[in-house]
């Protein structure tokens, strides 16, 4: 039945893939869209349609987790679409890296037609880049039962608060994004006026200290994430929250509320103001749509009556001035709020350096939160935005940092030559005089056997391995690549940058990894032999229940437990500190310190692993036969000698390899790092794998540093490898 | 061994069960709690049931059809990682050939290779090749990716089959090929089982690079399909939990019927004929 089947599927796959294209004209519009958002755009979107026969329109939703890998795949390769819609912040990163187009506007509107600062926000080297349709920023829920008047100041929130209820705001303290708010308020920007990060001003410290303030008189709660947020407001535990238009979905039906913009901290005389995320329309590279059709769409969802549906159903501001002055729109009071909220805003800085801030200030943040000094976690912010963007005073002179300048690939291309020549010299002789060919030839059947599996090895994932390891012999700053030779080696093991006991050094991480992998593995086999040896009892009863009840980590997708795993562990509202406090234990910040972050993230890994080592162990325990254990028990061995001396040298053979994959699987598991501790405290937890996704994606998107430190981490597990099967000797596959 | 003394492993099996589904239990009150948030009470059970969270998740118009691509992509890695596995693990385990070494090892070291460099390449060659937006150029990556871990298994249960059986059926005539597909395949079903179903479990759960490299969403597959419904600052928990349910319930059906072979199948190596 399989193999009247194969051909059938093969068959069906491949009529899929080949569906005829009618070949019109259409135009594809990707977004991220969810939920009311995204039937907005899509109602905007369809009758457009309708009116225009002419065209055909395509609409995307592409979840946000792969959204930007997307887009940053497909429109280099035109495969992208002809317009999408994204927040402002890549602008400057995008056109610079000719990802863009510069905007149509629809004729029907002028640049003024549109708020004046989401216009500034997608204007970059004095050229707009992209249509805005909406705006967006945080803004002041209030829980009106708790509190019935709104509060004239930010300190005066708090007292309200906290004379109603233990906790008196709640937000996401530990994201510098909705920190942004109380930074403005101090008078503190990120980026200074010439476009270069200023993280260590005395203005910024002084916020920081001022929420450690706040967290430590427990009137705001530490460590949030949006998920505690919006709980707290629901069960009515907190009064007021700072949060995004995203929350009003979420918010039960039975919770009197009203929104309005933030308030002004007294301490400074200043509001607070938040950053405002415009989303705007932009026009891909590549993208072939008549400019007539693409500026009329574009009018459809940016002018009026699009903004006014997607005000009414997708509960979005427009960025149209005279669509906020529309009935609709300025008689709804959550609306009229965030539209307020919005234009005493801040815009998100669009320039490429500020992607190089969220991760060392957001890191400066939770340190000073945890009671470190605000001014040295600054410091070490901004040392660690210097080493990606190279010094001001470098930059200022428009050089590029150090690590970008070229060298010449000569050598390189010599030495490789030469080595290519001497192994292909080394291989002829010794396949002669081996004979290999002559054994080859004789065992041709054994290479058909192999032969499909390898070539599709081959294709899919060597060619990319070498291709992305050649990568690390480049730099890439700003859109372009260097040929920098093995300078991102040397950086890297040399650790130029960071000191030993930094988190962001190889070493530190290295050893972090070793112990990560060490303990994980440990534990695994140690459980799953435990539990295997437990229910190996052929007399057992209900055997087959714990069988498949203790195998259910396995079968769930690991990026929803994890997640759940992360809730279990919060501070105040997770079910583990509720276990503890049964037993008396006081609260554990499980995120603060290295030691309690390393153990949550062990115990989701462990909980996750143990399951496979059991099988594997059950399988060999299977295998074994019983009458050398009897033969032992008759002898008079112990349990323990007769697990030790008997059972375990039999279990040997079968372990190693399933070992060594569970380390190799545990070196690089990059989801519970990810979701779970995502490297708190100060990004000590981090492994090396989640390390170089960073390099790639966060920071200033370093490819080839990122390349070179996969790398490295390919290297390591080689020689692992290597090492353990000679200290085995045994065969590892 | 002796029936009265089991109470003992009862009480060790049975705590330790109940903390490896409390997390489960988590995702299961979401799902059926409509606005119930995270995990931040003790008790996992729900106070409530109601199956809004599914019904919506069902009468999405594109589900059937992104279940449809799910089996399609899940079966299509299948029956190729089994088929291009088996004839691999045949090789290593039953031939002597130059370079038998150089590739064991080779296979292994791609579970090394790190992810993070390799998309990028990975979707130029896929868009060179033309198998981009094809749910078969998908099918392609996953079943390659779980390729070095079936032949690992297979070789390993392969190994534990006397060859006495294969010599018999050469003096009678018999080929290399029949051995294999007569003899081999047949003793091997619960390898073979487990080696299917670790096929499926890598293409059914994977939602980066189908998210990546499909172009409509009448391609995507479930699991790109729930990702949806996390957001950038907000995350519908109550769906994403239902969703994650329905993806997960195949996978243990499939590991319940075949909880029998997942033990016989993974003896590798132990025991060498």
């Amino acid at each position: 039945m399989l193999r009247r089947s194969l051909p059938l599927l093969l068959l069906f796959a491949l009529l899929l893939s080949c569906a005829p294209e009618v070949e019109e004209p259409t135009i594809t519009l990707w977004h991220s869209y969810r939920g009311g958002e995204r039937e907005a755009l899509e109602a905007v979107a369809n009758q457009w349609d309708a009116e225009h026969p002419e065209v055909a329109l395509e609409l995307l939703a592409v979840p946000s987790k792969a959204y930007k890998s997307r887009l940053q795949s497909a429109i280099p390769r035109g495969n992208g679409p002809d317009l999408f819609i994204e927040a402002h912040e890549l602008t400057g990163e995008w056109s610079g890296s000719g990802l863009l187009m510069p905007a149509l506007l629809p004729s029907a509107h002028r640049q003024d037609a549109f708020a004046s600062a989401s216009i500034d926000a997608l204007t970059f080297d004095d050229e707009l880049w992209g249509v805005p349709i909406a705006v967006k920023s945080v803004a002041l829920f209030q829980n009106r039962t708790m509190v019935a008047e709104a509060p004239p100041s930010f300190e005066a929130m708090l007292d309200a608060g906290r004379a109603v209820s233990d906790v008196a705001l709640a937000y996401e303290t530990g994201e510098f994004y909705f920190h942004a708010a109380l930074m403005h308020a101090f008078g503190a920007e990120a980026l200074g006026s010439d476009g270069y990060p200023t993280i260590d001003t005395p203005e910024l410290i002084a916020s920081w200290a001022f929420v450690r303030e706040l967290t430590a008189s427990g009137a705001v709660p530490p460590e949030s994430d949006g998920a505690t947020v919006s709980t707290l407001f629901n069960e009515g535990k907190v009064p007021f929250v700072i949060n995004g238009p995203w929350l009003l979905g979420e918010i039960r039906d039975s919770i009197d509320y009203t929104v309005a913009p933030l308030p002004m901290l007294e301490r400074t005389g200043e509001r607070l103001q938040p950053y405002l995320t415009v989303e705007a329309l932009f026009r891909a590279a590549h993208s072939d749509a008549s400019t007539d059709s693409v500026m009329s769409l574009v009018g459809a969802i940016a002018g009026l009556d699009g903004s006014v549906v997607r005000a009414g159903t997708g509960r979005q501001i427009p960025a149209l001035t005279i669509a906020r002055e529309h009935p609709e729109i300025a008689a709804d009071p959550v609306l009229a709020a965030f539209a307020a909220q919005a234009d005493s805003a801040v815009a998100m800085p669009n320039r490429p350096e500020m992607s190089t801030v969220w991760e060392p200030a957001a890191r400066g943040l939770r340190g000073a939160l945890r009671g470190k000094d605000p001014a040295e976690m600054a410091t070490r912010a901004q040392r660690e935005i210097e080493s990606f963007l190279g010094s001001r005073e470098d930059r200022a002179k428009d050089s590029k940092p150090a690590h970008v300048a070229p060298v010449s690939p000569t050598p390189y291309v010599a030495a490789t030559s030469l080595l290519l020549l001497f192994m292909a010299a080394w291989g002829i002789k010794t396949s002669r005089e081996r004979q290999v060919v002559a054994r080859a030839r004789d065992s041709w059947r054994s290479y058909v056997y192999l032969a499909p599996a390898f070539v599709g090895m081959m294709a899919v994932v060597f060619i990319p391995f070498v291709v992305g390891a050649g990568v690390s012999l480049f730099a890439h700053y700003e859109g372009e690549f260097t040929f920098v030779g093995l300078r991102n080696f040397v950086r890297i093991l040399t650790s130029d940058t960071y000191a030993l006991t930094d988190p962001m050094n190889f070493w530190f991480t290295l050893v972090v990894t070793v112990l990560w992998t060490a303990t994980n593995v440990a534990l695994h086999v140690g459980i799953g032999l435990g539990l295997a040896l437990l229910l190996r009892d052929p007399w057992m009863k209900m055997k087959g229940v714990y069988r498949v009840l203790l195998i259910v980590p396995w079968a769930v997708p690991n990026y929803i437990t994890a997640l759940i795993w992360k809730g279990m562990f919060n501070e105040q509202f997770g079910a583990i500190n509720g276990v503890l406090g049964l037993a008396g234990v006081e609260p554990v910040a499980w995120f603060s310190q290295f030691a309690t972050s390393f153990a949550a993230n062990l115990c989701t890994n462990t909980w996750l692993g143990f399951p496979f080592m059991m099988v594997v162990t059950l399988g060999a325990l299977q295998a074994i036969p019983r009458d050398l254990e009897e033969a032992a028990e008759v002898d008079g061995a112990g349990a323990w000698t007769r697990f030790r001396h008997v059972t375990l040298p039999l279990l040997k053979p079968a372990l190693m390899p399933a070992v060594i994959l569970g380390s190799v699987w545990t070196f690089n598991m990059f989801n519970v790092i990810y979701l779970v501790s995502a490297g708190d405290p100060d990004g000590g937890t981090e492994i090396l794998i989640s390390e170089a996704y960073k390099w790639a994606f966060t920071r200033q998107a370093q490819y080839g540093y990122a390349s070179a430190y996969a790398l490295l981490v390919f290297g390591i597990l080689v020689l692992y490898t290597l090492v353990t099967k000679k200290v085995t000797g045994g065969e590892v596959t | 061994m002796n029936r009265r003394s089991t109470w003992w492993k009862h009480a060790i099996l049975v705590p330790l069960t109940v903390a490896t589904l409390y997390p489960v239990l988590w995702v299961v009150k979401m799902a059926v709690t409509p606005g119930e948030e995270f995990g931040l009470s003790a008790n996992p059970f729900p106070t409530t049931v109601s199956l809004v969270n599914f019904e919506t998740l069902l009468s999405e118009p594109l589900f059937w059809r992104q279940l449809l691509n799910s089996i399609i992509v899940a079966g299509i890695t299948t029956v190729l990682g089994v088929a291009l596995a088996c004839s691999a693990a045949y090789a290593f385990s039953r031939f002597e050939f130059p370079g038998r070494e150089a590739s064991m090892n080779g296979l292994l070291v791609t579970q090394m290779f790190p992810g993070v460099i390799m998309a990028i390449p990975l979707y130029i060659l896929l868009d060179v090749t033309g198998l981009l937006n094809s749910l078969s150029g998908l099918a392609l990556c996953y079943a390659t990716t779980s390729i070095p871990f079936c032949v690992w298994m297979l070789k390993g249960y392969f190994d534990t089959i006397p060859t006495e059986l294969e010599q018999a059926a050469v003096i009678d005539g018999a080929s290399q090929w029949t051995i294999f597909t007569k003899i081999i395949l047949p003793l091997s079903r619960p390898a073979v089982a487990v080696t299917a179903l670790f096929s499926f479990m890598t293409a059914w759960n994977e939602f980066i690079l189908a998210a990546t490299f499909m172009s409509k969403e009448e391609a995507f597959t479930l699991p790109v399909a729930l990702q949806a419904y996390v957001g950038d600052r907000s995350t519908d928990w109550g769906l994403f939990a239902a969703g994650a349910i329905l993806v997960s319930l195949p996978v243990m059906a499939l590991f319940f019927l075949l909880q029998k072979q997942l033990v016989e199948g993974l003896t590798a190596g132990s025991v060498k004929g």
